[in-house]
């Protein structure tokens, strides 16, 4: 493939949330100022730009990243989901998120999206997580305003809610 | 807090990736899943001309067993190690040393490879090649050759990686029957850099201890079946030669004491796992 010069922009397209998107990128674009700057994608929050608070975690291809260490042009063919692809309608939340406003589990909401991404990751992978793994997933992120305690009770309550709802039969969707 | 410009080649193939570094030398950088290397760029601590992005590179991402090495390649993620079904019995050490790597979302992207070439004296994975005498497969135009990771790594960030290597993969000893494995950890928390980590593998005549942390690079010592006082004036006399760093989060004294008594309490874990 040819080389991508430093001095130039170069067409990254990619797929954020569901949708076909192309961004102009140098290649020192770190990821989240595409998301934010490129795309206008603003929900993914800069904190601290080395991948210690986990404010900018998104999902590349279904894992989570952060995206302050990631580049732009690393995301050149991926399936990227920010925390505007978690609900599942418009005025409408997804279980996780509902959980997460029953148990005031954000003040300030500036860590939230990218706890919500991690712990939406996490529950596909692990649906009967113990509190000590949604302890250590939640590790990976700063929250200077809950405590925590009431993040992990919204885990527990949402993973708990996604087993009922892949076991009933019920053709409705799970209302929260 | 953004990186300083550079060229990028996402290489189709290890040679083109190999020529690239011919060429650039040390203006080129190898990226992989970019954990380390990012936080350097970002602080411009790093600087290259080029980056080589090695993740399109087929054949890099898939652990595979040669007899008794467990082989991992230099595209595979550290998440993918750790969910390698049947490591516990494999390797307990990797078991029980990797869940401290980073967090979740770090051990997500960031490579195996790409912690051992980035060489942190506090990290898990030289540390756990170290403690197993693992393998490190480097790879140039000119030729391929293989080190011992107590040769490899010498030491703060600094590794026997020539300008034109990159590490095309690692190698860990597969667990031997009669040996016990064990690892232990103190950081301010889970998930940040160890203060001290601690590596033991104990055969029926021998004990290896390798510790992180505390020295400039991961170091190992070997022993006799000692224990009592014995053990004790052993791992004294290693805290003291390890030469300890003092940083904002632990004083060379902290270090040296968890040398001392998380070197023991790592070492009778491995015995217990052996009997």
């Amino acid at each position: 493939m040819p080389r991508l010069s430093a001095a130039n922009r170069h067409r990254v397209g990619f797929t954020l949330n569901g949708k076909p998107v192309v961004v102009e990128a140098e290649p020192r674009l770190l990821a989240t100022d595409a998301l934010r700057h490129g795309l206008g994608a603003t929900g993914t929050h800069v904190g601290c730009e080395h991948g210690a608070c986990g404010a900018c975690t998104v999902l590349i291809d279904g894992a989570p990243a952060r995206a302050c260490l990631t580049l732009a042009v690393q995301l050149e063919g991926r399936e990227v989901t920010t925390i505007e692809g978690l609900a599942p309608a418009q005025d409408r939340l997804s279980v996780l998120q509902a959980a997460f406003r029953r148990h005031h589990a954000l003040q300030c909401g500036f860590c939230t999206a990218g706890i919500l991404i991690s712990l939406e990751a996490f529950l596909r992978e692990q649906p009967e997580p113990s509190e000590h793994a949604l302890r250590e997933v939640v590790g990976g992120h700063l929250c200077r305003c809950t405590g925590y305690t009431p993040i992990i009770a919204a885990g527990r309550e949402a993973a708990a809610l996604l087993r009922q709802a892949s076991q009933s039969t019920a053709a409705e969707p799970l209302d929260v | 807090m953004k990186p300083a410009p550079f060229d990028y080649l996402r290489a189709g193939s290890l040679d083109e990736a190999l020529a690239a570094l011919a060429e650039h030398g040390s203006e080129a950088r190898i990226i992989a899943g970019g954990q380390s290397l990012l936080p350097m760029l970002n602080m411009r601590l790093a600087k290259p001309a080029l980056l080589v992005d090695i993740m399109g590179v087929a054949g890099l991402g898939e652990v595979r067993r040669e007899g008794g090495m467990i082989v991992v390649p230099g595209g595979v993620r550290q998440a993918a190690l750790l969910q390698r079904p049947g490591l516990a019995s494999e390797q307990p050490l990797l078991a029980a040393a990797l869940p401290w790597l980073g967090h979740y979302q770090t051990r997500a992207r960031g490579t195996v490879c790409g912690s051992a070439a980035h060489a942190d004296p506090s990290a898990e994975i030289p540390l756990c090649l170290v403690a197993l005498d693992g393998e490190i497969r480097l790879r140039s135009r000119r030729k391929r050759r293989v080190l011992k990771a107590a040769d490899f790594f010498s030491g703060m960030m600094v590794t026997q990686r020539a300008d034109d290597e990159l590490i095309e993969a690692v190698a860990f000893p597969a667990a031997r029957p009669g040996t016990g494995y064990a690892f232990e950890e103190v950081a301010r928390r889970h998930g940040d850099f160890a203060i001290v980590g601690c590596a033991a593998m104990v055969e029926a005549a021998q004990i290896h201890l390798a510790v992180a942390g505390v020295a400039d690079k991961p170091e190992r010592r070997s022993w006799p079946r000692l224990d009592g006082s014995a053990l004790d004036d052993a791992l004294n006399a290693f805290a003291w030669e390890l030469d300890a760093r003092e940083d904002l989060h632990a004083s060379a004294r902290l270090r040296r004491d968890l040398v001392r008594t998380l070197g023991r309490r790592t070492i009778e874990e491995a015995g217990r796992c052996l009997a």
